[in-house]
């Protein structure tokens, strides 16, 4: 292929360095410098896409973020594809593979095309409403069809192969573009000394003065750009940031910046290089200097490939030597867009016409057109574009003074390019993140930033200013206003004057009349990008949409990933003319970040694999894995989950460690619980307080379980706490409730009984703890202690001792969560390996066998103990467990649930308590969560009694055992519920107690 | 993402290392065992949802630990001041007072 709109000479790429590409499976040619838009106008490439619900051809429209067609996948490999890349954002490189995201099954005939013409009248706005809601069972079928027919692009099937950063930054002053505006503030803040950074999004800073024609000082604008970005680049306390894009503006002066630093260089980052960077900014004082975006003008067939933006033919023209035609029609409601006309003929190709909507525009620019010989038609419009794939003609027509109604005959121009300009809309949707809303200012014809409580300013377009002597002057005194405000001395910088020829008045014009209504005429699109036209937000208003939020979301205007950058104003004023209303009344819908698209690289940065969430584990945890365990995640520990044998199945596994427990000794890493050293000599009295039960008396040497809860009376947490001094304990928690407990003791020291002189810490990693249980486990830990007398009436259950294990010194807590003889042996964390080894080395003889938390619940469960967040969910109080023995009622201090229990639903009696239950099939294991009902046969929806919280097969008893909530269940011990299961089977289930096995506690108190 | 002052460590740092903890000034009944059903109920559940001035609780949980209080406008998610536990807010008004 040729670069047949190539021209020969001028621009800013680098024909010496020509690039091979690929779009659509096609090869092409362009240069370094290009960018993927320009390089695929620059070869004629017209269709780039189908739009997204008429599946009409469309092609590219502008030359940058705003652009709603040119949006495609991006790789050359599986695992580098990238969807949503906008090709006039995309530097062109060697070897880039890119396709069209629309267009299924293929780009110059599809499917979709014909349904959508056979369907045309069928899609009117609110189509997916009112079509595929029901029924709802087949809505996955119809979303398979609509994201093919969409066009949104697919993520990669393979892992992302390159690396993403994140980096947090401290600034004084935050610069958003790098236009006239931006560079003028960034000189002014820079000089005061402030830390400055200015990020563009483009690969050359410098915005509109890059597009040429224009004079600074008599010189060149490229002259005073070079001088700037250099002088800039020389400050210590400046970073530019190009390819960076301010996605988003947050709180606080919280702003993300989205850098991509390989993708002008290939498919891949190089090695050890970050593809993309997300800048986490905040910012003392952040200058916004955005720019603005030029309005399409909206009139019949304006989705045409060869309908542009005037500007982005401008830059087109100027930036990459591209004229992307031969025969131009220009529309405007401004003097400014006559600068495409002269660029076009500049290059050497036919203006056929400006038609200027204004009645008898005259002033400098017109006088200039006609210097040229171009002709101009004033009070004219193009009411509409002709032509299959590419433009073929404009019809233009008389245009009433107020743009309401088209006049007289028509005649067709017959051309490939229509250019148009409504105007500029200025880019104020970073001023609109934080809640902001945009002002209407009709001087301008366009929104501006309202008032905020960020710590911001706005600079040149942005803020309306559309000349460049206005965009100069104000960037350096509101750099200067930043960098006072964020305390330094700054003087505005001293800036050039550019000429420029004076402008006359433009028109407010969102929409060019059809000689028919906008229903009847052809389709006039407001959005490209969802395909949104005049007619339907006419017809969303009729149907009764008032709400300007309500018409976005009824006609899906703006919900594309372009954000509406292009159509949203139009597509306002049209509501806005519609409802008989101002544009002010009318207001804005919300922009929120991101500006635009983010890869998902970028958000994520280093935070994935390994690095996804902190892993905590155990000190003995290479024992565990060298033995083969499985492994739960609890919170974010990795806990042994059970350790099976070679060919063993779980169960099989769990049976042999239930066994091994009961009948011998088993071991347990418990490390994991939650550890928190409380001190103070009012530490006792606060433990009264947060505990349910009394510790008031609890001598040091001794240990008791508690229960906690919330002031509304539920259980939240439990655990054993010791006494290890008189102003000494040690309070255990769950795993995964460790920090939260932490934090609500605290919360209730701090802010309720700041007089209790108490200090708490967790002590978690401090120590490796490690539980034996069984039968053996005196005669095990005999072997390994000389200083701690094991006598069963020195070292009672619920007795803790200090002393020497494995030669480390220990402290060895007689509790149990199985109801055997059991010792909880704590020693310090880094010891923890060589007792466990230890305690492996003299248990060998009597089988001992390590269990993980699965066999540890079958055991607990076996004896009736909960887990507190397992067995309880927050709606379960203490006398709901049958657990009345752990409340002590009669403390002096109202301790924290006491009240919340005695509230009248709380003292109910027949609230769902917990009971066990058996399968009168001993062999079926009923899955947890499951739901009791009293009648099985009773229509649905059935009356539910309470659901299944624990479920285990136990090996000791030979049989299931399930623990579950029971309506009324303390009372109705004997009888039979049924649990009907989601595979339509029914299973019987007997009430008893919670206990199991041993209800006496014989076991423990050997 | 907010940039809170925390007023023991006496620096500005990021929300990331905080907790929000719900409405400030609410003190738990001296007497809960005299409070009726009602009295109880809504010192448990029923909050204020202003637009505007609101104070609450947070703590620098990965930081010093300590709880602080923040007078936050709701709307604009300004933060207009943060004072210690014990002290009291220059700001206030009368739809956010302590309810007890």
């Amino acid at each position: 292929m040729t670069q047949s709109n190539r021209l020969p000479r001028g621009g800013r790429i680098d024909r010496s360095r020509p690039l091979t590409f690929k779009f659509n499976g096609q090869t092409y040619q362009g240069f370094a410098g290009d960018s993927l838009a320009s390089a695929l106008l620059a070869n004629g490439v017209d269709v780039i896409g189908r739009s997204f619900k008429y599946s009409r051809p469309r092609g590219i429209i502008a030359a940058g973020a705003e652009e709603p067609n040119a949006v495609f996948q991006l790789g050359a490999t599986e695992a580098t594809q990238t969807p949503n890349v906008r090709a006039t954002q995309q530097e062109l490189f060697d070897g880039l593979v890119s396709q069209p995201t629309s267009g299924w099954p293929n780009l110059n005939f599809d499917f979709m095309g014909l349904m959508g013409t056979i369907l045309g009248r069928m899609l009117p706005p609110g189509f997916y409403y009112k079509t595929f809601m029901f029924p709802q069972a087949a809505w996955d079928t119809y979303e398979k069809y609509i994201r093919k027919a969409a066009g949104l692009g697919r993520s990669p099937r393979e892992p992302d192969v390159d690396i993403y950063d994140h980096l947090n930054q401290h600034t004084d002053v935050l610069i958003v573009g790098a236009g006239p505006a931006g560079l003028a503030a960034a000189l002014s803040a820079a000089r005061s000394g402030a830390r400055v950074i200015l990020a563009d999004e483009q690969a050359e800073m410098g915005g509109s003065l890059l597009d040429g024609g224009y004079t600074l000082d008599g010189q060149p604008a490229a002259e005073w750009l070079k001088a700037t970005l250099d002088e800039l680049a020389r400050y210590d306390n400046v970073l530019l940031l190009p390819r960076s894009t301010v996605n988003g503006y947050h709180d606080h002066n919280f702003l993300t910046i989205h850098e991509r630093r390989t993708d002008h260089i290939g498919d891949r980052a190089p090695a050890n290089h970050s593809r993309q960077r997300l800048h986490r900014v905040r910012a003392k004082w952040v200058v916004l200097a955005t720019g603005a975006h030029e309005r399409p003008l909206v009139y019949g067939n304006n989705d045409l490939p060869g309908c542009m933006l005037a500007s982005a033919v401008s830059t087109y023209i100027n930036r990459y030597a591209v004229v992307p035609g031969n025969r131009l029609v220009l529309m405007t409601t401004n003097d400014n867009a006559y600068r495409t006309a002269f660029d076009w003929q500049d290059a050497g190709r036919e203006v056929v016409a400006i038609v200027d909507t204004r009645q008898g525009a005259a002033g400098a620019w017109q006088e200039e057109a006609r210097r040229r010989g171009i002709k101009v038609l004033t009070g004219h419009a193009v009411i509409e574009a002709r032509g299959r794939k590419r433009v073929q003609g404009a019809v233009v027509s008389g245009l009433s003074p107020d743009g309401s109604q088209a006049l007289g005959s028509d005649q067709v121009l017959v051309c490939d390019t229509l250019a148009t300009s409504g105007g500029w809309s200025p880019a104020v949707h970073l001023s609109c993140h934080t809640g902001s809303r945009p002002i209407w200012d009709d001087e301008v014809i366009g929104f501006v930033p309202g008032k905020t409580v960020q710590k911001q300013l706005a600079a040149g377009a942005v803020a309306g200013r559309f000349g460049l002597n206005e965009c100069l002057e104000e960037g350096a005194s509101l750099g200067a206003l930043a960098a006072t405000n964020a305390g330094f001395t700054a003087e505005p910088a001293a800036v050039p004057t550019a000429e420029c020829r004076p402008e006359t008045r433009p028109m407010a014009l969102f929409c060019v009349p059809h000689h028919k209504r906008n229903s009847r005429a052809p389709k006039q699109f407001v959005d490209f990008q969802t395909d949104v036209t005049a007619a339907a937000i006419e017809l969303a208003t009729r149907e009764g949409f008032e709400s300007i939020e309500h018409v976005k979301r009824y006609t899906a205007m703006g919900f594309g990933t372009d954000q509406g950058k292009l159509g949203n104003i139009n597509g306002m004023a049209i509501a806005a003319k519609s409802l008989n209303q101002t544009i002010s009344e009318t207001g804005t819908t919300i922009f929120r970040p991101n500006y635009t698209p983010v890869t998902f690289g970028a958000i994520a940065g280093r935070h994935c694999n390994d690095l996804f969430d902190p892993m905590r584990y155990t000190a003995m945890h290479e024992w565990h894995v060298k033995h083969g365990a499985k492994f739960e995640d609890v919170g974010q520990w990795k806990r042994p989950w059970y350790y099976p044998k070679p060919g063993e199945t779980m169960q099989q596994a769990l049976n042999r460690e239930c066994l091994a427990t009961r009948d011998s000794v088993g071991i347990l890493d418990a490390s994991t619980l939650g550890k928190i050293d409380i001190q103070g000599k009012d530490a006792r009295e606060f433990l009264g307080r947060v505990y349910t039960n009394a510790w008031a008396k609890l001598p040091v040497g001794k240990c008791r379980y508690g229960l906690m809860c919330r002031e509304d009376g539920m259980v939240f947490d439990d655990g054993v706490t010791s006494c290890l001094g008189e102003n000494h304990f040690l309070m255990t928690t769950t795993t995964g409730g460790a920090a939260g407990v932490l934090e609500w003791l605290e919360l209730y020291h701090q802010t309720e009984w700041p007089e209790l002189e108490v200090y708490m810490n967790t002590v978690t990693d401090h120590w490796a703890t490690m539980t034996i249980a069984g039968p053996n486990a005196r005669k095990l830990l005999s072997e390994l202690t000389d200083d701690i007398d094991l006598d069963r009436d020195t070292f009672k259950f619920m007795d803790w001792r200090q002393g020497t294990v494995a030669g480390v010194p220990a402290r060895v807590f007689r509790i149990s969560f199985t109801g055997e003889l059991s010792y909880e042996i704590n020693v310090q964390a880094h010891y923890g390996l060589h007792v466990w080894e230890k305690l492996f080395e003299h248990g060998a003889k009597y089988d001992l066998t390590p269990y993980g938390t699965e066999t540890m619940h079958i055991l607990r469960a076996e004896k009736g103990f909960i887990i507190a967040g397992q067995d309880t969910d927050g709606s379960v109080h203490p006398y709901d467990l049958g657990m009345s023995w752990a409340v002590k009622e009669d403390k002096p201090f109202s301790f924290i649930g006491k009240r919340g229990m005695k509230r009248e639903d709380c003292v109910r009696t027949d609230r769902k308590q917990l009971v066990g239950l058996k399968t009168l099939d001993p062999g079926i294991v009923l899955p947890e969560g499951a739901q009791a009902v009293d009648d099985p046969n009773q229509p649905k929806p059935m009356k539910m009694l309470g659901h299944i919280t624990s479920s285990y097969y136990s090996a000791n008893l030979e049989r299931s055992i399930a623990m579950g909530l029971i309506r009324n269940g303390h009372n109705r011990e004997g009888d039979i519920v049924y649990y009907p299961l989601e595979n339509g089977r029914v299973v019987e289930a007997e009430i008893c107690g919670t206990i199991f096995l041993d209800p006496k506690g014989e076991r423990q108190n050997v | 993402m907010f940039y809170i002052y925390c007023p023991y460590c006496g620096e500005h740092r990021e929300e990331e290392e905080f907790h929000a903890k719900g409405q400030a000034h609410l003190a738990r009944p001296k007497d809960p065992d005299a409070c009726s059903d009602e009295e109880w109920g809504n010192f448990l559940y029923f909050r204020p949802n202003p637009r505007g001035l609101y104070h609450e609780l947070w703590v620098h949980a990965i930081g010093c630990r300590k709880f602080f209080n923040i007078a936050r406008d709701t709307q604009t998610y300004e933060i207009l001041e943060t004072y210690r536990i014990g002290e009291s807010p220059k700001l206030s008004q009368s739809t956010d007072q302590q309810q007890s």
